[in-house]
């Protein structure tokens, strides 16, 4: 299989999502978070926020709540299997809180192969905008495909 | 919890308080399934790691990055948190023992703001780095 650039550029649908205090506490409980900041409303408070703020890497939960998730596979026509993380990175421009109503746009913004075509790379940036329209966080994320004709040696 | 890094008090190489990690356990891996979304398989369901070449399933890397976000956030509170990023240099599997640890590696003045740059990263218990971070926060 040959690494299409083709998709370079290629947007995604977007999407919207409310933010949920049960979500937040749970991806807290998983990654042994336990400042009360972040699930107890009146330490939010106390701290000077005006709801549950939500952990840095949470906004990764809210981009997986895309109802076409897995729409970058598909793009690429690869196996969930044969992907890994290479890199993430986040700008935060202002907080989010539980509550908040998050609209993501994804979409390609670079593709290149490593190691003579076994390893693919595909980086794809997410705008994430607040329920009044203000840019509150850029995601963007490196996915490294394993070649599937490489991968099956 | 963290109170807001003083510009002028903070010197390039200032550790960061390490943290060292439970080990990374199946009943964990489970957790941020459903709590981060993210459902592949590779992660928690055995049979579906070896069938792709695994030995074991393997943490999400995204967990790692939330560890770092621990990490962080125990400097800085988190709306003082401007950018936070990484690359897995390396698989976490079920078993290993993390340490979080960073530290200072610039200060400079932005947009008015005085930001903090640090170096973050996961090591396991082998020494090794499983992630190699960066992130920046906004001082007083």
């Amino acid at each position: 299989m040959q690494l299409d650039k083709k998709v370079i550029g290629h947007e995604f649908k977007a999407f919207s999502t409310t933010v949920e205090a049960g979500r937040v506490k749970l991806f807290c409980k998983a990654i042994g978070e336990e400042d009360p900041v972040y699930v107890d409303e009146s330490a939010a408070k106390a701290a000077g926020y005006r709801a549950l703020p939500v952990p840095p890497t949470f906004l990764q939960a809210i981009t997986n709540d895309d109802p076409e998730k897995g729409g970058l596979l598909k793009l690429l026509n690869v196996d969930i299997g044969l992907i890994l993380h290479g890199e993430q990175h986040y700008d935060y421009f202002a907080p989010v809180f539980v509550g908040d109503k998050i609209t993501c746009q994804q979409k390609v913004v670079d593709m290149y192969d490593k190691k003579g075509g076994a390893l693919w790379f595909v980086v794809s940036e997410t705008s994430m905008k607040d329920q009044a329209g203000k840019l509150v966080a850029k995601a963007t994320g490196i996915t490294v495909v394993r070649n599937p004709d490489a991968a099956k040696k | 919890m963290a109170t807001v890094p003083k510009f002028d008090q903070v010197k390039v190489g200032d550790p960061i308080k390490p943290i060292v990690l439970p080990p990374i356990s199946r009943h964990q891996l489970a957790l941020y399934c459903g709590g981060s979304g993210d459902h592949n398989p590779i992660h928690v369901d055995l049979d579906f790691a070896k069938k792709f070449g695994f030995k074991d399933v393997f943490a999400h890397g995204m967990l790692s990055m939330g560890f770092l976000g621990r990490l962080v956030t125990s400097y800085a509170p988190r709306d003082r948190i401007r950018k936070l990023g990484t690359r897995f240099t390396s698989i976490t599997w079920v078993g290993d023992v993390i340490t979080l640890n960073g530290k200072v590696t610039g200060k400079r003045e932005e947009n008015g703001e005085k930001l903090i740059d640090l170096e973050v990263r996961c090591t396991n218990q082998n020494g090794q780095d499983t992630l190699q971070g960066h992130a920046t926060v906004a001082a007083a």
